[in-house]
């Protein structure tokens, strides 16, 4: 729990022992930021220093009359500048952002920026030599420290084509896209003053055109490219200062909008080709088990089905169209094979975490202080607390779709994939082909969450196989069940927390949480406290678990602010003042818990029936906290009346986007809090769809979220995930301050009915 | 067998099983991808659109009953001269979308909503905008559809 008690205060270094809990802090501060910097000097070393990738991005999206620079942009002859991002955009509108970082840099003319997607090519990042990079740039010694967790994310962010973490505007959009506008910018002003024959700190720039005021001549970026291009880009150029800015930190209409509107969106489900076939399929209902035997008849005899396809675990039908595929596949009688997993069930994976942490060895162990001790001390009263949330499934409304076409030796892919590259590498690897005989086609996308990240993603490695098999191109889609019973879920997870007081304040507190991954180095622990422990106890089930938004934050989040609101109970505290006696005096946490209990007039009395909730989570460098108000409808479920969030990512880029990003991340976490489980028996999943599987809809939402930024100017953090984690505490803690009755277990409905 | 209704006020025929849903014929046979197919059992509400000015979630309408019908999609919202209605001016407006998947079928349903209500109350939309948005846009869906009538209403004022 030491990860990161004081963010705020620990920035000299100390060296009286007496100060061991700083120290941890410092290092974990320095190590964070130097992955952050070794992600950014991955991608410099790919696109600034090697010469030939760069050439061969330029190559990739310029062209006689678009000269392009350092493998990211491109400016045409009449200024339209082009940006490629190497980040696919699912939704949360960073293409914009990271658009508006470039453009502010290289004062080029907002209206004549467009944003494309960069192809999928190794031009355009480099996994492996950005992982190599880690151990280097950071140190053997540093690198062996950072937790798999956050090597896991960096790694995820490092190839760069990778989108997740939300790491774009942090790492991409501050170290790439920020200096290759400031350098693009230095090379025109460079080629402006040649031309001119003036000196260049008598160039000004904006809207994409250098002027020299003396003589009032100037130049437009259209007339300068070409010979700009010709010039080396500065590695290390001087960006603007805050006041300097012009775009970013400005309410930009998202470019992606108005064909989101109107149809015209091509998602990935929607991509035809002359010829096309549509297939489904029917994966065995148990993960980790495989298709016995299955007769392929019934589904031949459907009007409209052309084949079927055997898969290890899997059984294809193909036909004309969706619904004659369809319409094949349930006229089949697949047997499968349940894995050995016929004893997993959801009571006995709750079971088998529980006996793990009463007598289990702890995987992982973070913390500091004499945790036993407190506990033990006179006087001290102890509170305990066991917490439990369920499987969540991601429920991305475009369900997975993939269209490939096998032809004269090379896979053609089109589809929505968070890593465009590695997606080709899965692909080629299920094909059997070589990866430089996969191309494939990065479409938008209907959500991802997570889901989308390809090592997770099996469609890919089905496309692959399914058209190689056949001669014309096949697009292969997922129907809702198969989509929602064959997740890479949220983990089911279970936590125990104790914690000892003494005159109203926490003297030590212990979490221990079975799940399969760890959370440390991912979650940092906010609270200032004499003695803390988180330990983690490794449990994996039959299913695959996978990053689904805000990753651990979530649980962890859960756990930790309902536990807080429970101590502030025993100590007979208003939760609010109680954090804010355990978060540092003039800390940014304690500014954002601050504003979020000014905003919703924390402490002014309710109407009658309505409860009050608050939490506050550390995620992803953003500090978020929420408050949300309740009620209960006439069947008891509850009703979310108001909904506050105040949020601190350091700089808002673009604080239009970045108020739905955190709104619509309160509301996806009060959905998954209020009625979302995957559940499992006999091994297989029991939800089949939206009819069991509930997502929050607009009745039940907070009419409106009342999101306000803090600017504080530190480090870029990001906002796709942050808002998530407080939600479900805040709404649990609502429901506790109304009934009275403490909610342990989610999803909420489930245990209102119980 | 062939099937014979009108899309977007141009008359089509198809050759389908009576029991393809809508949604596929649109998507499959015809070309417009525009309705979304999300779940297949009605429960989100991708894949709405207008059959004879109502409401109908495509996935779980069999095209036979299509026969003679009149069926509005998203593609058909714009205007003759290609200008947004102005509930798709509102969602721009308000910057709705965010993956956007959900949003065609969104907009079909509050176009439905106001072209029976005229202007909605906050019960109203809460009772008849029963879509699925996983990425959470409904507080921005409320403010549009709020928007797109509040300039109808004065639109028609000034008429």
């Amino acid at each position: 729990m030491a990860d990161n008690p004081n963010p705020d205060l620990d920035l000299p270094e100390t060296t009286a022992p007496a100060e061991k809990t700083k120290r941890k802090g410092i290092k974990r501060r320095i190590f964070l930021a130097g992955s952050a910097l070794v992600v950014g000097g991955g991608i410099f070393g790919v696109w600034w220093t090697d010469s030939s990738v760069k050439a061969k991005g330029n190559a990739l999206i310029g062209g006689e009359g678009k000269p392009a620079f350092g493998s990211i942009l491109t400016i045409a002859e009449d200024d339209t500048v082009t940006v490629f991002s190497p980040h696919i955009d699912f939704g949360q509108g960073s293409h914009t952002a990271l658009a508006q970082m470039l453009a502010d840099e290289l004062d080029a003319d907002w209206s004549k920026v467009a944003i494309e997607q960069a192809p999928a090519d190794l031009a355009f990042a480099n996994a492996a030599l950005a992982k190599g990079f880690l151990p280097t740039m950071a140190g053997e010694t540093l690198a062996g420290l950072i937790p798999d967790a956050v090597i896991g994310m960096m790694a995820r962010s490092m190839p760069l084509m990778i989108t997740g973490g939300s790491s774009a505007i942090r790492f991409t959009g501050e170290i790439a896209m920020r200096r290759t506008g400031a350098a693009v910018r230095a090379a025109l002003l460079a080629e402006a003053a040649d031309r001119l024959g003036v000196p260049e700190r008598e160039l000004t720039t904006a809207d994409s055109v250098v002027t020299h005021a003396k003589s009032g001549k100037s130049l437009r970026y259209g007339d300068l490219a070409a010979g700009a291009a010709q010039r080396s880009l500065a590695s290390d150029p001087v960006l603007k200062a805050r006041d300097q800015w012009k775009l970013i930190g400005q309410p930009v209409p998202r470019r992606d909008i108005p064909a989101k509107v109107d149809g015209s969106a091509v998602y990935g489900i929607d991509f035809t080709l002359p010829d096309m076939r549509v297939a489904t399929i029917a994966a065995a209902p148990v993960r980790g088990g495989t298709l016995e035997s299955v007769d392929e008849a019934p589904a031949m005899a459907v009007k409209g089905v052309e084949k079927v396809i055997k898969l290890p675990d899997a059984v294809v039908v193909i036909g004309s169209g969706y619904w004659p595929a369809t319409k094949g596949l349930q006229a089949l009688s697949p047997k499968f094979t349940d894995g050995g997993h016929a004893a997993v069930s959801t009571p006995a994976i709750y079971a088998a975490q529980g006996k793990l942490m009463a007598g289990g060895k702890p995987d992982n162990e973070a913390g500091e202080g004499d945790v036993e001790a407190a506990f033990g001390a006179a006087n001290a009263k102890l509170v305990e607390a066991e917490y439990r949330v369920p499987f969540l499934h991601h429920a991305m409304m475009e369900p997975f779709a993939m269209t490939g076409h096998f032809k004269d030796g090379t896979l053609h892919l089109w589809g929505g994939m968070q890593d465009p590259l590695s997606t080709r590498a899965k692909a080629a690897k299920a094909a059997g082909i070589d990866v430089e005989k996969v191309v494939f086609h990065p479409m938008i996308m209907g959500g991802g969450f997570g889901r989308r990240f390809p090592d997770m993603v099996e469609i890919i490695d089905q496309v692959a196989v399914v058209a190689k098999q056949v001669p014309y191109p096949v697009k292969l889609v997922w129907s809702r069940e198969e989509e929602v019973r064959h997740g890479t879920y949220r983990p089911q997870s279970s936590a125990r927390l104790k914690a000892s007081l003494k005159d109203g304040q926490i003297t030590a507190m212990r979490m221990d949480y079975a799940q399969s991954g760890n959370a440390e180095g991912e979650v940092p622990f906010i609270y200032n406290l004499p003695a803390a422990s988180r330990r983690h106890f490794a449990y994996q089930s039959n299913q695959i678990d996978g990053p689904w938004r805000s990753v651990n934050a979530t649980q962890i989040g859960f756990y930790t602010e309902s536990f807080m609101d429970e101590l502030a109970l025993a100590a007979g505290a208003d939760p609010y003042e109680f954090r804010r006696k355990h978060l540092p005096e003039g800390s940014r946490h304690l500014k954002v818990l601050d504003e979020v209990a000014k905003r919703a007039g924390w402490g002014t009395p309710l109407p009658e029936g309505v409860g009050r909730g608050i939490a506050i989570v550390e995620s992803f460098d953003t500090i978020a906290a929420e408050v949300v108000e309740v009620a209960l409808k006439e069947d008891g479920s509850p009703k979310v009346l108001r909904a506050f969030a105040v949020v601190d990512c350091g700089t808002t880029i673009n604080p239009l986007n970045a108020e739905a990003q955190i709104a619509g991340g309160l509301i996806m976490g009060l959905s998954s809090a209020m009625g979302e489980a995957v559940t499992l028996d006999k091994g297989a999943v029991v939800e089949s769809n939206f009819a069991d599987y509930p997502i929050l809809k607009l009745a039940d939402a907070p009419p409106a979220v009342d999101v306000h930024f803090i600017d504080s100017g530190a480090k870029t953090g990001g906002i796709g995930e942050p808002g998530l984690p407080p939600a479900s505490p805040a709404l649990a803690n609502a429901l506790a301050s109304l009934t009275g009755k403490r909610i342990r277990n989610l999803p909420v409905l489930a245990q209102a009915k119980a | 067998m062939a099937i014979a209704f009108t899309v977007n006020g141009k008359p089509v025929s198809v050759e389908a099983d009576a029991d393809t849903p809508l949604l596929w014929v649109l998507r499959d046979d015809l070309g417009m991808t525009g309705t979304k197919f999300g779940c297949g059992i009605a429960a989100c509400g991708a894949c709405s659109v207008h059959v004879d000015g109502n409401l109908a979630r495509s996935c779980s309408v069999p095209v036979s009953e299509m026969v003679g019908k009149s069926v509005t999609t998203i593609e058909g919202l714009k205007s003759a001269e290609g200008t947004l209605h102005r509930v798709q001016q509102a969602w721009i407006d308000a910057q709705v979308p965010q993956c956007g998947y959900c949003q065609s079928g969104q907009i079909m349903a509050a176009v439905a909503l106001i072209e029976k209500v005229g202007t909605p109350s906050d019960q109203q939309i809460d009772e008849a905008m029963t879509n699925i948005c996983r990425c959470g846009t409904y507080p921005r869906i409320r403010k549009a559809i709020l928007a797109a009538t509040g300039a109808a209403a004065a639109a028609e004022g000034a008429a």
